[in-house]
């Protein structure tokens, strides 16, 4: 391992704990610039036991379209389940259904998991063991096969291609 | 127009926390309750926001943040409670 | 304007929190009632913080964007308790509504 990869194991860590702390402290003075950027140095230091491997980012622009693209499916999302929950409930057709995985690194698949539970009507509920199914329950999914093929397509593919390319 | 957007949705969001904690009430099962209490506190930070902005202090963001946190760590650890039956392995 | 904007956001936030807990009160089963909050309400609290942002950051006293770090860790928080509970729903078996066609998991 290098020297630099010794002194600073996580550089995307580092940044997002820098900037963290400008946010807690709601200020940009020269000196919580420079706090910021010493805590950001010491704590992955001292939690290295807990990040198992860096995180690479292959292709950032896809990983940019990609949050762009949730963002804008949470607002959708949120508009339509509210419009489920005003509606009748006894029209909906809530069921669970199973995913298989592509991905293999841990940090993609709890990202596609956060990102099912935070778009249109689906909530990742459970994991299988050996971490090829992850089983969803949607709130109103008359097809789920046609759910399936969607969050396959715009979800896991750019994370694969940004995570495991 | 803002004060009176303002107490609209003080109006909103207290009737929100009242329907959480009906759903708190009556459960019927344990994760309900849970779930009940999650969306309690969730109700709670919008509460504490919209003071913010209707007394003009920033004060009440520390107040937000730290519900926001020990609500979700309780949450989890209810969680787990249910799960495994015990919070600490 | 900004004022009509800061209104459109702390109405819609506070309609979107109510919508969620009205979610939480009517809908069927665990599993539907599960949905409601987990998004309706990290919008609705989440539009209510970029409100407040925007109020404190045009009051002349600089930028204020620590509101955002509590809609980012709302955004980071919900899907895991979202998760967990029912994770934890599904341990207890509890009841659902399901088609023929479920092909839910089996916890042992």
């Amino acid at each position: 391992m290098s020297s630099t990869l010794r002194l600073l194991p996580h550089p995307w860590l580092t940044v997002v704990l820098t900037l963290l702390w400008l946010l807690l402290s709601n200020s940009l003075a020269p000196g919580h610039i420079l706090l910021g950027l010493a805590l950001g140095w010491v704590i992955p230091l001292f939690t290295l036991w807990f990040w198992p491997d860096t995180v690479h980012f292959h292709q950032p622009l896809t990983l940019l379209r990609f949050i762009g693209r949730v963002l804008w499916d949470i607002l959708v999302a949120n508009l339509n389940v509210a419009q489920l929950i005003l509606g009748k409930p006894e029209r909906l057709s809530p069921a669970f259904f199973a995913i298989p995985l592509e991905l293999k690194s841990e940090l993609a698949i709890s990202l596609l998991a956060n990102t099912i539970s935070l778009t249109p009507g689906t909530l990742s509920v459970e994991l299988s063991p050996d971490h090829r199914t992850l089983f969803v329950h949607g709130l109103d999914v008359p097809d789920p096969a046609a759910t399936r093929a969607e969050i396959k397509t715009r979800y896991e593919a750019p994370l694969k291609e940004v995570f495991e390319p | 127009m803002m004060a009176l957007a303002v107490t609209i949705a003080f109006v909103l969001v207290a009737a929100a926390a009242a329907l959480s904690f009906w759903r708190l009430l009556i459960g019927p099962s344990a994760p309900d309750r849970i779930l009940a209490l999650d969306t309690l506190y969730i109700n709670t930070i919008a509460l504490l926001i919209l003071l913010g902005l209707r007394l003009d202090s920033a004060l009440y963001f520390e107040a937000a943040l730290l519900i926001a946190v020990i609500g979700f760590v309780g949450t989890l650890a209810l969680c787990k409670y249910l799960l495994r039956g015990d919070i600490i392995e | 304007m900004l004022e009509a904007l800061l209104s459109l956001l702390i109405l819609a936030g506070a309609i979107f929190t109510f919508i969620g807990s009205l979610g939480l009160a009517r809908l069927p089963d665990f599993f539907t009632r599960l949905h409601a909050p987990t998004k309706a309400t990290t919008l609705g609290v989440g539009s209510l913080l970029v409100a407040s942002a925007i109020h404190f950051s045009t009051q002349g006293e600089g930028m204020s964007l620590h509101e955002v770090l509590v809609t980012l860790f709302l955004f980071i928080t919900a899907p895991v308790s979202g998760h967990l509970l029912g994770k934890t729903g599904l341990h207890l078996r509890l009841p659902r509504l399901g088609r023929q066609d479920d092909e839910g998991p089996h916890p042992g």
